[in-house]
């Protein structure tokens, strides 16, 4: 056994599966309290729907779309001035949290949107019918309504976070991906590289499982 | 009451106005029952979203106890939906919240009911449509009478005085639609709702409105008294309905039509009428043979109708027909 994992040293494994916690829980949270209004708002603003505002629709829609189509490694790059002016570093977990935030808040905010298309307009319709204003009915309606589908928007978002958050290592980020570079790919370490990856995938399952029970708990249909 | 004075609605469509509604004027009184039936797409959904103003008019004006909504205000609009109750074909239950949470939520919405108000009244509209024991149950675990129901109670909760129903009864099975027709029919004799339904059914409209409006193409085409309507209808449409109604089948109708010999006529009993012992006493006076082609008897509401189509052959017509006139029978001479 210490043959084969001779190069890894368990004390940096759980400093840096910590730090990768950190990393996704923290961006996760910012995902979510930017990207959950972000996509009440694209929904909101859209074709045929209650506050339908073309121009506000689609300068937001370009705004997602141009933070999503930038490949993550690249935003990482671009985004090291910011990350620095917000927070004075870009290195380690506190310098990974912006660029990790660029990424996930506009995907979860489309998953948001996604989710809230698909409640039936007819419930839009009873609550309005109802005499309700535009916050009740989004507040009372329509986020309830749609919250399975936003609990599996959160569990994506978070997993694809996960990877984001290893992907952070390659400009100096903390963490698991950290490690993984520094020395399983730049000192051939293999066994280091396992069992980040290893951990890395029990972390994934783990979201996933937990995504999916509150799913399940929360749908009523 | 209802007034549409000169109420049209039409919808952009591609840089063009498509007519949903064509000007229409008229008064659905206080404490009836209102029925629209109309083919889909006639205009009849959207006459029914216009009364709480859920689609606006483009054009004239709807008032309500002699108050112009179409003027209302953000806040004033929510006020007056609060008194119109309004329930859909699919329910439209919130999924996410139980049966009494549904019922609950228009009060909540209100903000002017406390809580132990609220439970009460929940319990109150529970008992009143017969779902006492699904209170902590979601619409998932419902039947679809059941969550018509619960839409009915929702409906109800902040006391309306309208009650709008938008094809209420056409996701449920016949027995079904009888008991919740018979729900409707109850609530708008106990709290004298006046209630508008939107049909495709001209049964519907048979077994619980007091008047009708016929729709076509964004047109209201023939209105009246229901009895009137279904057993004199007008309008083309409007006998297509009620044919279909009947399951007549008018080809067929034709065909039987042309074996029988003599004259055909068309006979419509009302009320007592329909229970007399005439056709026996006609036979004999005017000396007229009579088979019957085709037949019913059946309520329009609480009243009873018959219509018999009769050929006779031989004897004194004009003697019978005089006989049946003079029994308040309304006679059709059909060939």
């Amino acid at each position: 056994m210490d043959s084969l994992l001779s190069n890894v040293d368990w004390v940096e494994i759980g400093w840096a599966s910590w730090d990768t916690l950190v990393m996704v829980g923290l961006s996760l949270l910012f995902s979510v309290v930017i990207g959950l209004p972000l996509g009440v708002l694209l929904f909101l603003t859209g074709k045929r729907q209650l506050l339908e505002q073309p121009a506000a629709y689609a300068i937001l829609s370009f705004l997602v779309n141009v933070l999503r189509s930038v490949p993550f490694i690249i935003l990482l790059i671009v985004m090291i001035p910011v990350t620095v002016m917000m927070i004075g570093t870009s290195l380690g977990v506190a310098g990974a949290i912006p660029p990790l935030v660029a990424g996930g808040a506009p995907f979860f905010a489309r998953l948001v949107e996604t989710s809230l298309r698909e409640v039936d307009r007819g419930i839009i319709e009873a609550t309005q019918a109802m005499g309700a204003n535009i916050r009740q009915i989004i507040f009372g309606a329509l986020l309830p309504e749609a919250l399975p589908g936003i609990i599996a928007g959160v569990t994506v978002t978070a997993i694809t976070l996960v990877s984001y958050a290893a992907m952070s290592g390659v400009v100096g980020g903390g963490g698991l991906g950290d490690l993984a570079i520094r020395f399983g790919y730049q000192r051939f370490q293999t066994d280091v590289m396992v069992i980040t990856v290893a951990l890395l995938v029990i972390f994934v399952q783990l979201l996933q499982m937990a995504g999916d029970r509150l799913v399940l708990y929360y749908s009523r249909r | 009451m209802i007034e549409f004075d000169q109420v049209q609605k039409s919808y952009e469509v591609g840089g063009r106005a498509i007519p949903a509604l064509h000007a229409t004027s008229m008064t659905i009184s206080a404490g009836e029952v209102f029925g629209i039936v109309g083919h889909s797409g006639a205009g009849k959904s959207t006459l029914v979203r216009l009364i709480n103003l859920l689609e606006r008019p483009s054009d004239g004006r709807i008032l309500i106890d002699g108050d112009n909504v179409t003027a209302y205000g953000a806040d004033q609009l929510r006020a007056f939906r609060r008194k119109v109750g309004m329930i859909f074909q699919h329910f439209n239950l919130l999924s996410s919240k139980t049966v009494a949470d549904n019922i609950a939520f228009p009060m909540r919405l209100a903000g002017t009911y406390s809580r132990g108000q609220i439970r009460e009244r929940v319990r109150e509209l529970l008992a009143r449509v017969g779902l006492n024991d699904h209170a902590h149950k979601y619409p998932s675990q419902l039947s679809g009478g059941q969550k018509q129901r619960v839409g009915i109670a929702r409906a109800l909760a902040c006391g309306p005085s309208i009650l709008l129903c938008d094809e209420a009864t056409s996701a449920l099975d016949p027995q079904t639609t009888q008991s919740v027709l018979r729900l409707l029919a109850d609530l708008n004799q106990e709290l004298g709702l006046t209630i508008v339904l939107i049909t495709h059914e001209m049964d519907v409209v048979r077994r619980v409105c007091d008047r009708v409006a016929v729709m076509d193409a964004g047109r209201v085409v023939e209105m009246g008294p229901v009895s009137d309507v279904f057993l004199h209808p007008q309008h083309p449409t409007t006998r297509d309905f009620v044919f279909e109604s009947e399951s007549i089948d008018r080809q067929e109708l034709q065909q039987d039509l042309a074996h029988a010999e003599g004259r055909i006529l068309r006979l419509t009993f009302r009320g007592e009428a329909t229970y007399k012992p005439l056709l026996g006493r006609v036979a004999r006076e005017s000396g007229v043979d009579f088979s019957i082609l085709s037949g019913r008897i059946d309520h329009i509401k609480e009243t009873p109708y018959g219509q018999l189509t009769l050929s006779l052959v031989g004897g004194d017509l004009a003697v019978a027909m005089a006989a049946l006139q003079a029994a308040d029978v309304h006679v059709e001479v059909m060939r």
